[in-house]
């Protein structure tokens, strides 16, 4: 027996799930977004692993300890890995294909979640370099950077992202 | 750093679905639109209110609809004293699990009743309709105590 897609019947409701937070962002996100205000990505280094947390929570969670500020680091980097969005859904503010992936900042152990634009979707790679295309006003959130672009540069050796995918 | 410095910002998160509400339910909503209640007769032979599609114990389809009051007796209840954006009544008021006439089981609303001292288990309550004669639940604007 095949599945097939059936026509609703009958009455159709449309019921709205809202949920409405007040988020406080806490006083080391307050610090990475305030970086981000001033087209700076701040990170924070754990003292025992030296791991960089870029967008840290102020501690590291392998370690336990406090991270130490503050760590400018550049706003270009890598793609370690990445999605092609093909369905278009409610909300969404971007137009469809396009590549939604993490970027891995030089100097980073965390990468940022960012959109990957100036480049044909097929193109899109991992070990792909790219840098930031801040936002023409910055604000504390990460929307100051509107998409990632590739640098030019040649692809990054996949040994010096493989633990960052 | 100050507690001033911290960020804060609303964050909100809304999904709207999209839905048929089946034979039974809509049975259900085009009696409130006449303002009239009705249950299922469930294999035990007790009145569910709303009413189910399904069985609870066999899982059989029902189809016996059954007409009850639209007033009730409170079995449970708890009082809300900041409402949230959303619910039925902007003032506090009792969430209960209404047992309507002729039913055999609670159905949750709203009791307007003022203030929580007016509230107890086993108070008579009546709905209040709403003008509007909507097939919906929006039909129901709540419950009130029984006047006398």
């Amino acid at each position: 027996m095949s599945v097939t897609e059936e026509e609703p019947q009958g009455t159709i409701v449309e019921r709205p799930i809202r949920l409405d937070y007040d988020y406080t962002a806490g006083t080391a996100q307050s610090r990475f977004l305030k970086g981000i205000a001033q087209g700076k990505i701040l990170g924070e280094k754990c003292p025992v692993c030296g791991k960089v947390y870029v967008g840290s929570r102020g501690s590291c969670p392998t370690d336990g300890v406090a991270t130490e500020g503050e760590i400018e680091v550049p706003s270009k980097g890598t793609l370690t890995t990445f999605c092609v969005v093909n369905v278009q859904f409610a909300g969404q503010s971007v137009e469809v294909p396009y590549a939604s992936g993490y970027i891995l900042c030089d100097g980073a152990d965390i990468p940022l979640m960012g959109l990957v634009q100036e480049v044909p979707i097929e193109e899109v790679r991992m070990g792909l370099r790219v840098e930031a295309v801040w936002a023409d006003e910055l604000g504390p959130t990460l929307n100051s950077i509107k998409y990632w672009k590739p640098t030019g540069e040649p692809d990054a050796d996949y040994e010096t992202y493989r633990h960052h995918l | 750093m100050a507690e001033s410095d911290v960020l804060r910002a609303p964050h909100v998160m809304e999904y709207t679905y999209t839905r048929s509400v089946g034979p039974v339910i809509e049975r259900f909503f085009a009696g409130l639109g006449e303002h009239r209640m009705q249950g299922i007769k469930g294999s035990d032979g007790k009145v569910i209110v709303p009413p189910v599609e399904y069985d609870p114990f066999t899982g059989e389809t029902l189809t016996e609809f059954v007409d009850v009051g639209d007033a009730g007796t409170v079995t449970t209840w708890a009082w809300v004293t900041d409402p949230r954006p959303g619910q039925p009544l902007d003032k506090p008021f009792a969430w209960a699990l209404v047992k309507l006439d002729g039913a055999d089981t609670g159905m949750l609303h709203a009791v307007d009743a003022g203030d929580q001292s007016k509230m107890s288990t086993g108070m008579r309550v009546r709905v209040r309709w709403t003008d509007d004669n909507v097939p919906d639940m929006g039909s129901i604007a709540c419950f009130e105590p029984e006047a006398g």
